[in-house]
């Protein structure tokens, strides 16, 4: 087990050198010498060069599953809050079409909560051809225990062969704790999903090192293939009433309930109703905004937009804005269709919270501004100037 | 109590760069630190010990080198660093980290509430917490923004969501995720940086933890890397130029069919 160069095919080109995001291959008299303390053996080399000459032995899986083949259609979990199920679901689930069309198989959705017959017709018409449901007091509100302990027993008893979950505080504590009852692989976070045309696997792909590089990972030994998908990244189903759909309910009692943990209460903080991650617009404010009481400016123009508030880490720590506002790799990762920065310098831990948005509006009355290198539109100008001539004209033409 | 502390060795975000000719990932130099997240979650652990007695142990599995943010650990107010570090370890995804995390803490033995970091700045998965908690079978409550207190064995925590908070009380032993709203960290004082340079680290491999050798690294791990490239880049943007009203004019046009 483990990696190895083959000497006689190694030309020492570099290409394997290039690609190693840890940084642990050098060249040495012409032949690449991996250093062994530095490689975590993630095999990013091993297609990267054109000579063959790495090899990655892996170690066949601890039970090879005969049984993969049992496993079948693409289940998304249908995550609701206080009986609504949540907009990255209809996400999901149009994506889910698509990878059940490549592979010749159905769609299912999977609904744990109480009073739901109108969310369970919303999901047949938005894409489900299979709502597996369990409608109990106890599962009214989300709890990891109960809830993991109903997914776990569903997968089991159903195999399904892919199951996604939005990247959601909910869907990533619920789903990781899934995946090691399971054993089964979990990739988080993915802006990417496509089915090998080949081996029919699920192929994720995700950012990492704050979206600085993608990686893609597939699960080929292990089922469910499951993977978390944040808030935008796919475009929601639209619905249609003349879908048909099963509806296939189970019961739960006892110990499968039972929560050790307790959830006493549930309060609710954002008062304007677009939240920062399901928001498809985010005007957000940094240290340039210069105390306070100047984010009621951002808070006009977002209500022109239809667009939720966020913030630099600067302007939290200084008590501006509440956390729970904060965008960046200590904050919240957002991906809004337009992202309005005002007066934020665009420090790397800004970024890799937000430049995976589709447009970026910079406003910022310094041009060497970091920020402005990612953005679609820039404005060097002072934000107490443009930003009300934005919200006057957004006013006119949305009339808002 | 006993607390134990998880924290991971990550490149600093700063020093990540791309090197524009050839598209790839400079790493020469780049400098290690405590993932920011874990940060808060060492200084939750020191601040329980202030106030309940007790110990915390912090823990880390990685390269030899990963002994560095142990100490830096310790000149935080921790009392013990333990390193997990083996090749067998090597390749491990999130399932075959938390496994290898929750053999260590089995280890260890008694304790009576795990902290982890919301999620590390280089994998950014979120995921290592909650499978600890898994493979421990203990309660978790994940995304705290404040312990309310700790009484008759069981914690009252806040969990932030995507609207607000949750208030939830989980019995110990527990796992909990933390966020930057819980605390400032301190800085180590020079008391305490003395401590760490003294500190004594134990060392773990595969052996002493008791673990099954098909559960550990790329072996144990049901994900398999298959590509690693770099995004494309951003397209080059456009400025804007002219009088404000002008600005607002042009913008609006550009940004009106995004807008329903
Ligand atoms: C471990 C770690 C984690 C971090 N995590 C985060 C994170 O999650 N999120 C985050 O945002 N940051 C984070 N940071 C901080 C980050 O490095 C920056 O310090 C921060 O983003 C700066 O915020 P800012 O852009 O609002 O402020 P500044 O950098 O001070 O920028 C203010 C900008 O406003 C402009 N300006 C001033 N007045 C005006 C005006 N009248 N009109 C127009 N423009 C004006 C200035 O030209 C300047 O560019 C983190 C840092 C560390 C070390
Ligand atoms: N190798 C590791 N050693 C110790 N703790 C870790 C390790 N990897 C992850 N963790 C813990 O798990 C949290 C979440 O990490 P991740 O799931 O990788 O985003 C981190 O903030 C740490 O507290």
């Amino acid at each position: 087990m483990g990696i190895q160069i083959i000497i006689e095919k190694c030309t020492g080109c570099t290409l394997c050198v290039q690609t190693c995001p840890f940084d642990a291959i050098r060249i040495i008299d012409k032949k690449a010498v991996i250093d062994l303390n530095k490689c975590t053996l993630c095999g990013a080399c091993v297609p990267a060069c054109k000579f063959k000459a790495i090899l990655l032995e892996k170690p066949q899986a601890a039970a090879p599953k005969a049984d993969l083949k049992d496993y079948k259609g693409v289940w998304v979990f249908a995550e609701q809050k206080k009986g609504k199920v949540q907009s990255v679901v209809y996400e999901l689930l149009g994506k889910a079409r698509e990878l059940a069309a490549s592979l010749g198989t159905d769609v299912s959705a999977v609904l744990l909560g109480e009073h739901l017959e109108e969310e369970i017709q919303e999901l047949i018409w938005r894409g489900a051809d299979n709502v597996y449901v369990v409608e109990k007091r106890e599962v009214a509100n989300f709890q990891d225990e109960p809830y993991t302990n109903i997914l776990a027993e569903l997968i089991k008893k159903y195999k399904p062969e892919i199951l996604l979950c939005g990247a959601t505080s909910i869907g990533r504590s619920l789903i990781s704790r899934v995946a090691i009852r399971l054993k089964v692989g979990l990739t988080a976070d993915c802006t990417g999903l496509d089915i090998d045309p080949e081996k029919k696997l699920l192929l994720q792909t995700r950012p990492a090192f704050g979206g600085n590089i993608m990686a893609t990972i597939i699960s080929p030994d292990y089922r469910p293939q499951m993977a978390t998908v944040r808030h935008k990244v796919f475009p929601e189903t639209v619905s249609d009433m003349k879908r048909k759909g099963k509806i296939i309910r189970e019961d739960f009692n006892g110990p499968m309930l039972e929560s050790r943990s307790k959830l006493l209460d549930i309060i609710d903080e954002i008062e304007s109703t677009v939240n920062l991650s399901e928001a498809d617009i985010i005007v957000s404010g940094g240290r340039g905004m210069g105390g306070p009481e100047n984010f009621k400016m951002l808070e006009e123009l977002a209500k022109a937009m239809g667009a939720a508030v966020g913030s630099s880490r600067a302007a939290v720590d200084a008590g501006w804005m509440p956390y729970s506002h904060q965008v960046g790799q200590t904050g919240r990762t957002v991906s809004p269709k337009i992202y309005i920065a005002c007066g934020i310098s665009g420090q790397i831990q800004h970024l890799v919270g937000m430049q995976s948005s589709k447009i970026i509006v910079a406003i910022n009355k310094d041009p060497d501004a970091p920020i402005f290198k990612v953005a679609t539109y820039g404005i060097v100008g002072d934000v107490f100037q443009i930003v009300p001539a934005l919200t006057k004209k957004f006013k006119e033409l949305l009339n808002k | 109590m006993n607390i134990i502390v998880c924290i991971k060795q990550v490149p600093e975000t700063t020093e990540v760069r791309i090197n524009p000719e050839t598209n790839t990932l400079i790493r020469e130099g780049v400098k290690s630190i405590i993932n920011p997240f874990d940060m808060y979650a060492i200084e939750e652990g020191v601040r329980l010990k202030e106030k309940f007695g007790g110990k915390v142990t912090v823990i880390t599995m990685g390269p030899p080198q990963a002994e560095a943010v142990l100490r830096e650990a310790v000149s935080m107010g921790a009392d013990e660093g333990i390193l997990l570090s083996d090749r067998a370890f090597a390749g491990s995804d999130t399932w075959a980290t938390s496994y290898t995390l929750s053999a260590a803490i089995r280890k260890i033995g008694v304790f009576d509430l795990i902290i982890c970091g919301k999620q590390a700045s280089d994998g950014d998965t979120a995921q290592v917490g909650p499978g600890i908690s898994a493979h421990l079978d203990i309660p978790q409550v994940t995304y705290v923004k404040k312990i309310e207190g700790i009484k008759d064995n069981a914690a009252k925590v806040e969990r932030m969501t995507e609207e607000g908070f949750e208030i939830i009380e989980a019995p110990l032993p527990a796992l909990i995720t933390v966020v930057k709203e819980i605390n400032t960290p301190r800085l180590p004082s020079l008391k305490g940086m003395m401590r760490a340079k003294q500190a004594k680290i134990t060392c773990w491999k595969a052996q002493d933890i008791d673990a099954e050798a098909d559960s550990l690294g790329l072996a144990g791990s049901p994900t398999q890397v298959v590509k690693i490239f770099t995004p494309p880049a951003r397209e080059c943007g456009q400025m804007l130029e002219g009088e404000a009203p002008e600005i607002a004019e042009k913008l609006a046009g550009l940004l009106r069919s995004e807008i329903n």
